[in-house]
């Protein structure tokens, strides 16, 4: 037997950019084995439930997350309305949609840069974050902000987007989904890229299921599993599939997250071509009351929200479990069996957000 | 939100252990766990997800001494929770896959959530 070495991997690693850090346990240059580390800049965003009532929360709920940072306040509200029994108006369900899949849109193609950087693609890499700037541009002339947008509030959202913006939103995404195409087709189809991620990371659907995988790691492992399913927002008179992949490695993760891309463009288009005319909100009156479970689809998966309100301003507890967190069990049972250098690959691969992990 | 979601009461760890065995066998994703501090109590959450159908099983533990027994024998994946209900909360979780010993998080306050905070 080969003598074993522990290294260290992280907290602080190029291809890392938060920290997690991983004990990978090494024969050779083979992992056999990895302990995760998290927990390194715990920021305690569930404790301040206790200092800011349940409407001031929702700017602290964006805050979780500089990436999905949107949906992370939407959740926060869609929990808060149940307790409350707030209807939302159909208006601001549409344009919560709206802002929920330019979200993915972006994460998505930050992602594909950072995998682009993480294997020495640097062109791609710079392609990838050049069309999500454009992205960006749109949510910050809709919102105001680039990465958090302020925009949801319980009851509905703060900001409208005219009829004609949004159709030309549309017309812009079309445009861009071109140079997203041409992007993609380098990424699934260039052989160098395929070699260094098919069969790489294989995680089967029994696996991804049973250690509790969410969104495309899931996915790319054959669950169809989308919390868009559940019915909140505007999603249910929108008409989309998850898209799952079937063989489980790194390849599949990045098909289908290419592949959400112009789903979520498609969805946009839905949203903005069916979207009722009238209010963004309703009045909110009284205090949330009782406990629930608010889940949503992030661009990494599954969150969710769990609440428990004893009438008052203050909500009584606030817990998140984010994507990533549920991501990790996944990433420690791929990881053994392969070579020390496909490690930066694979950890990015469940595309891990230690800003949400850490909240 | 149209979700529905079931609650169920756990009277003990037995029982607890018992429901987690059984959403196993039936196929239940292990979604999260989570603790609550009340004035009198601890609340720890189990939820799973089955096709879109959400349940959550509620064990209730006592302030003082608090211990709770790892189901990362039955879902491998819970040892993540179970850490961070320990160093979080301060509740004993005993027999967890990957025990962190209280170094899960580095917290500035011990237990942050837990008695007396």
């Amino acid at each position: 037997m080969s003598k074993r070495t522990i290294i260290p991997f992280g907290p602080q690693h190029p291809v890392l950019p938060e920290p997690v850090h991983l004990d990978l346990v090494v024969e050779d240059e083979k992992v056999v084995e990895a302990v995760p580390s998290v927990g390194f800049v715990h920021r305690g965003l569930e404790k301040l439930v206790e200092k800011k009532d349940f409407q001031e929360y929702v700017f602290v709920a964006e805050r979780i997350c500089g990436i999905c940072s949107f949906i992370h306040g939407m959740t926060y509200s869609l929990g808060i309305e149940k307790l409350m029994n707030i209807d939302v108006p159909e208006r601001a369900s549409y344009l919560r949609v709206v802002w929920s899949e330019l979200s993915r849109v972006h994460s998505h193609l930050l992602w594909l840069g950072l995998m682009a950087d993480a294997f020495g693609f640097e062109s791609l890499f710079m392609e990838s974050w050049r069309i999500r700037e454009l992205v960006l541009d749109i949510i910050e002339e809709t919102t105001g902000g680039r990465v958090i947008f302020g925009s949801c509030k319980v009851g509905g959202v703060r900001k409208d987007i005219d009829n004609a913006s949004l159709k030309a939103i549309t017309v812009k995404l079309e445009d861009y989904s071109v140079r997203i195409r041409a992007i993609a087709d380098v990424f699934l189809r260039d052989a160098s890229v395929r070699h260094r991620l098919s069969g790489v990371g294989k995680l089967s659907r029994d696996e991804a299921y049973l250690l509790g995988a969410v969104g495309p790691t899931a996915r790319a492992s054959g669950v169809a599993q989308d919390m868009r399913k559940l019915g909140y927002a505007a999603y249910p008179r929108m008409e989309f599939s998850p898209v799952t992949e079937t063989a489980g490695d790194c390849y599949s993760r990045c098909s289908v997250r290419i592949k959400e891309i112009f789903q979520s463009i498609e969805i946009i288009r839905q949203a903005a071509g069916s979207i009722p005319e009238g209010a963004i909100e309703n009045k909110v009156s009284g205090f949330p009351q009782g406990e629930y479970f608010a889940r949503t689809e992030q661009p990494r998966g599954e969150v969710v929200y769990y609440f428990k309100a004893d009438g008052g301003k203050f909500l009584k507890r606030l817990r998140v479990r984010t994507p990533t967190f549920a991501n990790i069990p996944a990433l420690v049972k791929i990881l053994p069996g392969h070579e020390l250098a496909d490690v930066p690959v694979l950890v990015l691969t469940i595309d891990p957000c230690i800003s949400c992990t850490e909240r | 939100m149209k979700e529905e979601q079931a609650f169920l009461i756990a009277g003990g760890q037995e029982e607890l252990f018992s429901l987690v065995r059984g959403m196993k066998e039936e196929g239940w994703r292990l979604v999260q766990i989570g603790a609550t501090k009340t004035e009198t109590a601890f609340e720890v959450n189990y939820s799973f997800d089955k096709d879109y159908r959400f349940t959550n099983i509620k064990i209730t533990l006592p302030l003082q001494s608090a211990e709770l027994k790892s189901i990362s024998g039955i879902y491998w994946s819970a040892f993540l929770y179970e850490n961070e209900i320990s160093d979080l909360f301060g509740i004993a979780v005993k027999g967890i896959a990957v025990d962190y010993q209280g170094k899960f998080y580095r917290t500035a306050v011990k237990h942050p959530f837990g008695e007396n905070k």
